[in-house]
């Protein structure tokens, strides 16, 4: 037989880890339709029986008001699966029990994996599971996930559960003579009309009136506004007389006495302790020290220093493979296709623009495998403790700081990583804040532009200036994310109440999956969306190309230089290989054929789409200091910040410039009349926040789940650079400072 | 006897919660973390900068911003 089983539990019950456990490696992971919340499925194969699981997001409760939550009910009520299995983390009974009736109220057939028995037992705790078994009247499996006790005997009970398939009566909690009363008289309102019965239990369905929950409320109005009415009268009644007599709303009564009734049933010798609870376990010793005044800081810093260490030293030596490999495979294809627009298709859109974005794999495996380490230990929850009043003022979240880090927080790092690390980010308005706002960090890829102007400009002072490029996009990101926070993203702050877990242990499997996890997202969408958008750069820098009567002109000059040079020295460059010396004659001519196709490419470049663009936009652009050369190197830049540096070489004539030798392209413009380092800060200022690169602007149309935030940061983050530029510029101009 | 707000508490000082006098999304997550009137609390810690407060609440250890715990009205002996 087939069976469907739901896991559901509170965060950090060890969900994911008894999902790891039971699927390995055969598991899918996308998304809930609509929302953002990850989902995640897998077979396990139990006596022949393939049965379906699905990870349910971890939740503490099962009210509207967040998407993992109503991710979970409606799952749960849709999908109707055989059985749902909640973990309870047994070093937490009480907490965790408030979802488990919660399920048992809905009337949805649960078996509950007592985990954590370990972690329990050296708290002092001792569950009696019989005991509590009996009294929920429920199977409860006592479990460590992590190690895969109890995972059979806790299928075992699930799989006859959803062979006996009995549904049982859905719980009833008294919630006290008034409450009581009001979801009799809801019950038989609803009962006799059939309000929303075909899909909730009646009694359920007045509990969520008395809620107040949007969700159910909202439904209950759209398909029987009148009975839904009679219902919010009921509640408001009873709800005025509890707050005249008790001073309490319904929902504060429904979750005390939800407490009460766990209270009631653990004191009946289903929980002892051996030691106070107030007791300082090991965690509490080590949050002493981790989170201590002056300590906690010092010690974060040096954690978030070394995890980008780790990052950016270890994956050098894969990130360089890559290179190698991606090098090795565009050479091969110049050597074996012929000259023309395939091959420069080939090479400079396919395997260029593919290779540049897979060339970041092992950064992102690196730099998630950290973030998993941080994460897993329980570290990372007591950086956003420390964090968050820092945070707070912005309008954002102590969880934030990983992904300002990851994208370059630190010179050096990359917003793609940083975009995807928003996903520890729980609350939804601070996490889009923060997710449109990394960009501005100075990643790997702006670092070759910064370095280029400042040898050009102010090689006195670089370490100077690449300080102040770093606390601009600091204070850039955080004046902007509170500026989104006021206008377009406003909204009260989510609820800080978080669960600080303790430290743990983290298991290699958990870290490998997890990491693995991240990694494939990234390539799946490297190999579709980006290598679609890199043709469309590719074809925008070459089309339409030079008419051939250009062209002619070029091969011309080119016979001419070659007759001038003399038959001999022709055939010796011909036969020449790289490291071969030239004689003196054959390296002028080399060197006249380098200018000519310079010249060449130059002109092509003016040309094609993204030179009119260039041209067309120096109307804008004067103000802030930029010709055209300057704009189409901008254009190229949305492909990967990098390309900046080598189109302004093509720009300038001097061929492709390799981002990390640009001696001879920042002596170039020192020289360029136009250019000033007032010219060079507000290209500077420009690159800091103008449009992310696309494979950025994919990732946050993908996390934020909406193309509209996607063309948001291109757009917003444009104009905001463009206008930054010209302040510079004509403040500078008009002071005099810098222009010469 | 007294009854004080949460965010007047002092480092290791215990209490017994008395009231929760929020309603709203707020009030939902501070009852749903098990913070409901009777439940014992004790301060565990303030982060470096004297904000969020951390307390320890049925054996676990919770974060809450000072203006959350201004409406957690807690009884101290
Ligand atoms: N000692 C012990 N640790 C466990 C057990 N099960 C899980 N853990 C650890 O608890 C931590 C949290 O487990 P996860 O599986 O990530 O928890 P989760 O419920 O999926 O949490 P979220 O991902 O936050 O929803 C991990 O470090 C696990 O290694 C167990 O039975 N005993």
């Amino acid at each position: 037989m087939e069976a469907k089983i739901a896991l559901t539990g509170n965060p950090n019950s060890g969900k994911t880890t008894l999902f790891n456990e039971l699927t390995g490696a055969r598991q899918h992971v996308g998304n809930y339709p609509g929302v953002t919340v990850e989902k995640k499925e897998g077979t396990y194969i139990h006596n022949g029986d393939k049965i379906h699981v699905v990870d349910l997001p971890g939740t503490y409760s099962l009210t509207a008001y967040s998407e993992e939550e109503v991710v979970a009910r409606d799952f749960l009520v849709n999908e109707n699966p055989d059985v749902v299995i909640d973990i309870v983390d047994a070093a937490n009974l009480e907490r965790n029990l408030y979802l488990a009736i919660q399920f048992l109220e809905m009337g949805v057939p649960v078996c509950i994996a007592l985990n954590m028995i370990d972690a329990a037992k050296s708290r002092g705790v001792e569950i009696n599971a019989e005991r509590l078994s009996t009294l929920l009247g429920n199977p409860v499996i006592p479990t460590i996930a992590r190690t895969g006790k109890g995972k059979k005997e806790l299928i075992t009970a699930a799989v006859k559960m959803a062979q006996e398939r009995e549904r049982k009566d859905p719980l009833k909690i008294s919630y006290g003579d008034d409450l009581d009363e009001a979801i009799l008289e809801m019950e038989k309102a609803i009962k006799t009309s059939n309000f929303l019965t075909d899909t909730y239990q009646a009694r359920w369905v007045a509990l969520k009136y008395l809620e107040n929950d949007k969700q159910i409320l909202s439904k209950g109005k759209g398909i029987n506004p009148s009975v839904s009415a009679r219902l919010e009268e009921i509640v408001e009644k009873v709800s005025l007389h509890l707050q005249r007599t008790l001073n309490i709303y319904p929902e504060a009564m429904i979750a005390d006495q939800r407490y009460g009734y766990i209270n009631s049933i653990i004191k009946q010798g289903v929980i002892q302790h051996k030691y106070d609870q107030n007791r300082l376990y090991t965690s509490d010793k080590i949050d002493k020290v981790v989170t201590n005044r002056f300590l906690g800081p010092i010690i974060m810093i040096a954690v978030l220093i070394a995890l980008y260490q780790f990052t950016f030293t270890y994956s050098e030596v894969p990130v360089g493979w890559f290179e190698s490999f991606f090098g090795w495979l565009g050479d091969t294809a110049s050597a074996h296709l012929p000259d023309g627009l395939l091959k420069s298709l080939v090479v400079s859109g396919v395997i260029d623009g593919v290779g540049g974005v897979l060339g970041f794999v092992p950064l992102i495996m690196f730099m998630f495998l950290g973030i998993a380490l941080l994460e897993d230990s329980g570290y990372l929850a007591r950086v956003a403790f420390m964090l968050d009043r820092v945070f707070r003022t912005f309008g954002l979240h102590g969880s934030s700081v990983m992904a300002y880090i990851v994208s370059g927080g630190i010179a050096g790092g990359c917003a793609v990583p940083g975009v995807m690390a928003t996903r520890t980010l729980k609350s939804p308005r601070e996490r889009l804040a923060t997710l449109l706002t990394v960009p501005f960090m100075s990643c790997g890829a702006k670092l070759p532009v910064f370095v280029l102007l400042i040898a050009a400009f102010f090689a006195k002072n670089e370490a100077t200036i690449m300080l102040a490029i770093t606390l601009i996009s600091w204070a850039g990101a955080l004046l902007v994310a509170k500026f989104l926070r006021v206008t377009i993203i406003k909204g009260e702050s989510t609820p800080f109440v978080m669960e600080l877990p303790p430290y743990r242990l983290p298991t290699f499997k958990g870290l490998a999956i997890h990491t693995w996890e991240r990694t494939w997202q990234y390539i799946k969408k490297a190999g579709t969306v980006i290598l679609g958008i890199s043709i469309i750069l590719w074809a925008m820098m070459t089309f339409p190309g030079l008419p051939g009567s250009r062209v002619q002109e070029f091969d011309n000059m080119r016979e001419t230089v070659k007759v001038a040079a003399g038959e001999t020295a022709v055939r010796e460059l011909e036969a020449s290989r790289e490291e071969t010396k030239l004689s003196g004659q054959s390296e002028a001519l080399q060197n006249q054929l380098i200018i000519i196709d310079g010249k060449e490419a130059e002109e092509g470049l003016r040309n094609s789409v993204a030179g009119r663009m260039g041209i067309a936009l120096e109307g804008v652009s004067k103000w802030a200091g930029f010709d055209w050369r300057t704009n189409i190197a901008l254009v190229g830049g949305f492909a990967a910040k990098e390309v900046v540096v080598s189109t302004l070489g093509t720009a300038y004539s001097l061929g492709e410039v390799d981002p990390e030798e640009t001696g001879s392209l920042s002596e170039t413009l020192a020289n360029t009349p136009g250019w000033s380092p007032l010219v060079a800060l507000s290209l500077i200022i420009f690159t800091v926040f103008y449009a992310p690169c696309f494979v950025t602007v994919v990732m946050i149309v993908r996390e934020s789940g909406s193309w509209k935030w996607g063309v948001f940061s291109m757009a917003f983050n444009t104009v905001l650079a463009l206008v930054l530029a010209t302040l510079v510029f004509q403040i500078g101009s008009i002071m005099g400072i810098l222009v010469s | 006897m007294e009854k004080i707000m949460m965010r007047k508490m002092k480092d290791n000082q215990s209490g017994v919660i008395s009231a929760i006098k929020v309603g709203g999304e707020l009030g939902r997550r501070i009852r749903d973390m098990g913070l409901v009137p009777g439940a014992t609390v004790k301060i565990q810690g303030r982060a470096p900068l004297y904000d969020p407060v951390a307390i320890r609440v049925m054996g676990f250890t919770l974060t809450l911003r000072n203006n959350e715990a201004d409406h957690i009205e807690v009884e101290v002996g």
